[in-house]
């Protein structure tokens, strides 16, 4: 994945809560077997009415989805974080979030700011009031700062999650690199493998 | 330090990092299914990678493949081509496949259990959320997404966190006509959808160890919706008795070994959890969900909630949301409503015993002239196994639809999906938006539930429709 140090830019106010990964972006979608093209799906649901945020022209190019609490519960669909870069988002910032779709975000490089609600809530208050508002998302410094109304957050990410969305770090190239420390724990293992269990054509031996 | 279940088995396959490396897990058994394992594979290819771990990797197609019957061909280009893709990717990484129509495919969280290849004091993964289904074993069970498949394909580990621990213990006995779907509702009534966020819950109390294994998938299938990493079941005497003799289960001494290892995936009697809730078994009646996510639960016998009850503004925008696609008015009798279609299946509710009880209700009566009703076996062995005791037959008869194995309309990936403003009974475990088919609209039962619904054409307990 890039490295990301800060996200700059537009913050479009979502003012739900309990947004699962299903609204994100809906099952039609997932039959697909590329990994690329799901900005078109994302929200498609809610995208046909005309008031929906995403569909304001104030908000239009904006790179930071403010949310309600629990964003992106439910299936362990990654289609969601691939749908919410895809169509141009590079942060969102929520009270909660679910917990494989924070882990899923975390391997491409979309930054999960978990703020206090209050917070989330005054964020959302700012930039509705003046939607052109630069927000600016700070990985290294681990802030959220909107400037001119000097309004400014920090946040915590694990050392790990920062470390690898700060060099652009791929877990698997990482964990290969352990590959000792896995043959090795490998060669104690007592759990069973499928050897034995299925003939050729898949049938219970 | 008295470890709970969940600390054995997080120490029984860490492999800790030096400083500044994540802690790996190492993954015992890896399932594989169509929908999100095409990019993890391109993944592999790109980087010049194989399959680490071929034999501990299983697959099958289960999402999208259609239930009709097996002579009828795939004919979304879309979800052919995915299917495709699964066969030769398996076929390219060496890894065994049950397709469509295989005596052995079905839906992964159905087939693992049954083929006994879920066993106790595993890590098993899947890229689907719910794989806490497989918890029921007392193994380490949960969802990831396609970067961490690909990540458990190449090196058949995942970098981790500790998660905490909480007890959700279920006191008392149930009442009669009262099921395991009954009880996982109960429980997403008290933790909502994020109660178990950045938790492993471990399910216990007389509730819970008078449940079958069935009953125990079906509580522990729906832990990711209360937001939980996993959910987790103690292994007693239910879970050996429903290993033994299965294929993927060892015989003989083998057997005896296996055992007295798994009877080691307890948590011990004075260890502490982070949190703990408890729940008066006793005080469980039939549930359904009204609204749009699956902590919105409220019992059979009462009315639609009003946002007036919210406890903050959240939650009250949350209602009034779901109220309006829901179509539903605070007030009305959910015995008063409607529905026009019933869908039992899924991998929380498509097992023998859940076809037993929807049968037994099935046998009274005739579906509702304005009810479409479908009834998917979670797998081939199940559906053969219905066959065997004749539960087709008695859904048939009763007009219900007997269709063939697969995830079917529980997501809308396939071709079972719900139209624009139609209601559903389902025994399914996700009530979200548009999450049977654009518009639709769902309601979470338990199968008897579901069963009564279809006969009466609103909701109803089978005490209600029996003759």
């Amino acid at each position: 994945m890039k490295p990301v140090h800060v996200i700059e830019g537009r913050a479009v106010p979502l003012e739900r809560s309990d947004v699962d990964t299903d609204q994100i972006i809906p099952s039609e979608w997932l039959k697909r077997v590329e990994r690329t093209g799901f900005g078109r799906g994302l929200f498609s649901e809610w995208r046909d009415d005309t008031n929906f945020v995403l569909n304001q022209p104030q908000y239009a190019g904006a790179t930071i989805l403010v949310a309600g609490p629990r964003f992106g519960t439910g299936s362990s669909r990654e289609h969601a974080v691939w749908a919410l870069m895809d169509y141009g988002f590079s942060a969102i910032i929520a009270p909660s979030f679910g917990d494989i779709f924070r882990n899923n975000a975390s391997k491409q490089g979309l930054v999960i700011v978990q703020l206090a609600h209050e917070d989330v809530n005054a964020l959302t208050a700012l930039v509705s009031e003046w939607p052109e508002r630069l927000v600016v998302v700070d990985v290294e410094q681990l802030v959220v700062e909107v400037p001119d109304a000097s309004w400014r957050r920090e946040f915590t990410l694990d050392p790990m999650t920062r470390e690898r969305l700060l060099n652009g770090w791929d877990d698997v190239s990482l964990t290969l690199l352990r590959d000792a420390a896995i043959t090795t724990y490998e060669a104690h293992s007592l759990a069973p493998t499928l050897t034995g269990v299925f003939d050729e054509a898949g049938r219970a031996n | 330090m008295s470890p709970t279940l969940y600390e054995k088995l997080w120490d029984a396959h860490v492999i800790e990092g030096e400083a500044g490396q994540s802690p790996l897990l190492y993954i015992d058994l890896h399932l594989v299914h169509e929908v999100t394992s095409p990019q993890a594979f391109d993944g592999l290819r790109l980087g010049g990678r194989r399959v680490r771990r071929p034999d501990r990797t299983l697959a099958t197609a289960d999402h999208n493949v259609p239930t009709d019957p097996l002579s009828v061909p795939v004919t979304d280009p879309i979800s052919k081509r995915q299917l495709e893709a699964l066969e030769e990717n398996c076929a390219e990484f060496g890894i065994t496949l049950f397709p469509r129509g295989h005596e052995n495919q079905g839906i992964v969280h159905v087939i693992g259990p049954e083929l006994g290849v879920t066993q106790p004091g595993m890590t098993i993964v899947c890229g689907d959320s719910h794989t806490s289904t497989h918890g029921a074993f007392g193994s380490l069970a949960f969802g990831i997404g396609t970067s961490e498949v690909e990540h458990v394909l190449a090196t058949q580990t995942l970098p981790q966190q500790k998660a905490k621990t909480m007890a959700v213990t279920v006191t008392g006995q149930l009442a009669p006509g009262v099921t395991a779907k009954d009880v996982a509702l109960s429980i997403m009534k008290r933790l909502g959808t994020g109660g178990g966020l950045g938790y492993v819950l471990e399910y216990r109390g007389e509730v819970i160890s008078a449940l079958s294994m069935e009953g125990r998938m079906t509580v522990c299938n729906m832990s990711i919706e209360a937001g939980a990493r996993a959910g987790l079941i103690a292994v007693d005497e239910t879970t050996i008795d429903y290993l033994r003799g299965r294929p993927g289960v060892p015989e003989g001494e083998a057997f005896d070994d296996a055992v007295g290892r798994w009877r080691t995936f307890v948590s011990d009697a004075d260890a502490t959890f982070d949190a703990e809730v408890v729940i008066d078994g006793s005080a469980i009646v039939p549930f359904l969900t009204w609204g749009t996510n699956p902590g919105q639960v409220v019992a059979l016998d009462g009315v639609v909630p009003s946002p007036d009850e919210a406890l903050d503004d959240d939650q009250r925008e949350a209602m009034t949301r779901a109220l309006t696609y829901m179509d539903l008015t605070p007030g009305t009798k959910l015995r008063d409503v409607p529905v026009d279609v019933v869908f039992i299946g899924s991998c929380t509710n498509s097992r023998i015993e859940d076809l037993r009880v929807a049968a037994e209700v099935a046998r009274d009566g005739h579906v509702a002239p304005s009810v479409r009703a479908l009834v998917v076996p979670g797998s081939h062995r199940v559906k053969s196994q219905a066959e065997a005791e004749g539960l087709d037959q008695i859904f048939v008869a009763a007009g219900f639809e007997w269709r063939e194995p697969g995830c079917s309309m529980c997501l809308g990936m396939n071709p079972d999906t719900l139209r624009p403003g139609q209601r559903c009974a389902s025994t399914s475990n996700r009530n979200f938006e548009g999450r049977q088919g654009r518009g639709g609209r769902t309601h979470l039962v338990s199968p008897a539930v579901a069963a009564a619904t279809a006969l009466k054409g609103s909701f109803a307990t089978p005490e209600e429709v029996r003759a």
